[in-house]
């Protein structure tokens, strides 16, 4: 009997359960006992519990709001809102220009010119070895101090003025005029795609290709620019009453600074990617096309480039993610994003420290999934094919 | 028979001798590259001058100047001068300075001695009596106790911090990210569910969440009236999210090593513990090298986000610094001061991750 049970003891499988069911007692002890330390100190400080508070009046005000009303009387459930829609739209810039700005740098890095390729390089190693948030306080403070006074302003022909508080721009004017011209754009979209499909299969079937940019300027650029005369849509232009800007659209100093300094953060990074990507594309491809005739930039455009995407694009989505993240420092600078609002002037009213941190972890998680749910699709799309 | 005498060679013609050649390769090879030359001398034009002004040209190095009698057309670095013990060891107290002095000189003293005894075959032993032995002296001499004052963690800050969190955070997190990442390979199904959402979960979160979480969540969890230090919840925060981090290099190096070292291991006869020690381990921990370092450099990187949490690394002494009456305004010196700090130390240290990576690369060049 006692050594059937030693040997039961011996056993992997055995000892694999009783592990876990070991690490599960105790895991559930520390939970409780900290649910239970939780109930007490809520009591204690006589604070509520519960998501009760989302339907309070959140009674600030916020500096950049998109799309959606929002004034003090709003509730904190409008203000999460706000709070998300704002950390998206300077993720979405950032991801943008930080794009754009990497794939120039990371292909400027493999220039043919010394200068060009040194530039570069520095470029990298300053920004990249700088703590983010550094870079965003520098920005905001440099900002603050460069640019005028609201009096002062920079000003575009009389619509478009930029000052210490930030930029203002001619508002669209909601209204059925708007939405036609919004109409018009997607169904110059629609037409769009359906070209391009049209002459990419021809292209396939019969190695004619056409060029459709002439398409693409007059479908989505000419047709709403079109529309929106023919229309009659007007804008709201921004004027200066008292001591700031009423009317049109304004973007906080804040929101610029915090969008500057994640692109130019995020380029760094995304260059590099860009850079190992074009450096993994097999030397013997560049030879090969060169050899069937192709020009140095159809080698780039048709042979190298579609390769070194494959490699470049799951580490650049992965940045993506990152800057998102990143977009949570904007609780030192004050644009009111997700984290300041909710985490920051939410929380300080409230006091309901874990329904409000859960709720803005749950957001970015979400986020975050979203993302790697994109990046394990392509991932798919992207495997190469073996027979 | 003919005779042929050896002619004289040729000197290279003028065009061709090095520096014009190098310039005609590297600059001026064709149409678009000396526009693209053209191009890259205006933007250092547009660039340089400016940078080059504010700090040098028109910058104020006269150390004894005060707000006033700066200026503000160029940097004034008196205010680094005068606010350089701030930067360096935060509030700490002026007559006890000698104690963080003596920490860092100790690191560097052990660090000379082990490279000396490079070949002793003690040197194993060494190192990790210096681990176990070393947090425990430089806690003592920091904080205080056996007889020498003590010093709050609220009169700790500047680069001292910096330095002091990062470090924390990376000796805390390695044992438990190993932890972590056995856990996700390991074939018991709670382990590796408890593993995985543990890591994803904080690799899907900001920092900055988890260090809200930590200052203002985790002391709910624990008995009422428990005073939990300031430092010691970002320390915590810190250390969770590292965990994560390090747990998936650490699986990335586990998930290199072949099958057969497992199987081999199996069949010597060894228990999980002497083959994940003494098997699989060495060999994991040691291709990980490389991104462990990376994953340091991250981390030492995001140490400055406990300034929004209230804690004075080196980032935040600016803002302490320029609310002193006697140098409003000066946010930009003090924050050019701490980038070239901090810049220094990490382009070393990822300078050294790069060198490490070629040395542990196991992939053929060609």
């Amino acid at each position: 009997m006692f050594i059937k049970l030693k040997s039961l003891l011996y056993n992997n499988e055995v000892r694999a359960i009783l592990f876990q069911i070991l690490t599960v007692v105790v895991i559930a002890y520390f939970a409780y006992q900290a649910f239970d330390n939780m109930m007490l100190n809520i009591e204690q400080s006589g604070i509520r519990s519960g998501f009760g508070f989302l339907n309070d009046e959140a009674g600030f005000a916020v500096n950049d709001n998109f799309f959606l009303t929002y004034s003090p009387a709003s509730s904190n459930l409008q203000a999460f809102y706000v709070g998300i829609v704002n950390t998206l739209v300077v993720a979405i810039t950032g991801i943008f220009f930080a794009s754009v700005i990497g794939l120039i740098i990371g292909i400027a890095r493999l220039s043919s010119n010394y200068l060009i390729r040194k530039m570069a390089t520095v470029y990298i190693e300053i920004f990249r070895n700088i703590p983010i948030l550094l870079q965003i306080l520098f920005w905001y403070s440099t900002a603050l101090s460069i640019l005028p006074s609201v009096k002062n302003s920079l000003s575009f022909m009389d619509s478009v003025f930029l000052n210490s508080r930030g930029l203002f721009l001619p508002k669209i004017v909601m209204g059925t005029e708007f939405y036609l011209v919004l109409a018009s754009f997607v169904i110059g979209v629609i037409v769009y795609v359906f070209i391009k499909k049209r002459s990419n299969k021809k292209h396939d079937d019969t190695g004619i290709a056409t060029n459709t940019i002439p398409h693409f300027l007059g479908l989505i650029v000419l047709l709403p620019i079109a529309a929106y005369f023919v229309f009659g849509a007007h804008l709201e232009y921004p004027a200066l009453k008292g001591f700031n800007f009423k009317g049109g659209t304004g973007l906080s100093i804040e929101f610029f600074s915090l969008a500057f300094a994640l692109s130019i953060y995020t380029a760094t990074y995304i260059a590099e990617a860009i850079r190992s990507g074009i450096d993994s594309v097999d030397k013997g491809q560049k030879e090969a096309a060169a050899a069937i005739g192709l020009k140095q930039s159809q080698v780039m455009r048709l042979v190298v480039l579609p390769q070194a995407l494959r490699v470049a694009i799951p580490p650049i989505i992965n940045q993506y993610l990152n800057l998102t993240k990143n977009s949570s420092l904007a609780a030192a600078v004050g644009y009111t994003e997700l984290v300041t609002i909710f985490s920051g002037t939410v929380l300080n009213v409230v006091g309901q420290a874990i329904e409000i941190i859960a709720l803005t972890m749950l957001v970015y998680l979400a986020i975050s999934l979203v993302i790697s749910l994109a990046l394990n699709i392509f991932n798919k799309k992207m495997e190469i094919k073996g027979k | 028979m003919a005779v042929y005498p050896l002619k004289e060679t040729k000197k290279a013609p003028q065009s061709q001798t090095k520096v014009i050649l190098w310039l005609k390769d590297n600059l001026f090879s064709s149409t678009s590259n000396v526009l693209l030359t053209l191009v890259a001398l205006y933007l250092i034009y547009l660039i340089l001058p400016p940078i080059l002004n504010w700090t040098i040209f028109d910058a104020n190095f006269d150390l004894t100047a005060d707000n006033q009698s700066c200026g503000r057309e160029g940097a004034c670095w008196a205010f680094i001068y005068d606010n350089f013990k701030m930067f360096i060891y935060g509030f700490y107290p002026q007559e006890e300075l000698w104690r963080i002095d003596t920490m860092f000189g100790l690191i560097v003293v052990l660090i000379m001695f082990g490279s000396w005894i490079k070949k002793s075959q003690y040197r194993m032993h060494y190192i990790i009596g210096a681990f176990l032995i070393y947090p425990i002296a430089a806690f003592f001499l920091l904080y205080g106790g056996l007889g020498l004052e003590v010093v709050g963690t609220d009169k700790w800050g500047g680069l001292t911090l910096t330095i002091v969190v990062a470090a924390v955070g990376i000796v805390a997190s390695f044992p438990l990210g190993i932890l972590f990442a056995l856990g996700r390979q390991s074939e018991m199904r709670i382990v590796k569910f408890i593993s995985v959402v543990y890591i994803e979960f904080v690799r899907g979160v900001p920092l900055i969440t988890i260090l809200f979480m930590a200052s203002v969540v985790l002391p709910l969890f624990f008995s009422v009236g428990m005073d939990f230090d300031k430092l010691l919840r970002a320390l915590i925060g810190i250390t969770m999210f590292q965990t994560a981090y390090i747990a998936e290099v650490v699986r990335g190096g586990l998930q290199a090593i072949p099958k057969g070292q497992y199987e081999a291991a199996d069949a010597a006869g060894l228990n999980f513990l002497q083959k994940t020690t003494l098997v699989i381990l060495p060999q994991a921990l040691k291709i990980s090298i490389p991104n462990i370092v990376g994953s340091f450099i991250a981390l030492f990187k995001d140490t400055t986000l406990i300034l929004i949490i209230g804690l004075y690394d080196m980032l935040a002494i600016v803002g302490a610094a320029t609310s002193n009456p006697s140098w409003l305004g000066r946010n930009s010196e003090g924050y050019v001061f701490v980038a070239m700090v901090l810049w220094v130390i990490l382009y070393s240290m990822s300078h050294y991750s790069k060198k490490l990576e070629v040395r542990f690369s196991t992939e053929h060049k060609n």
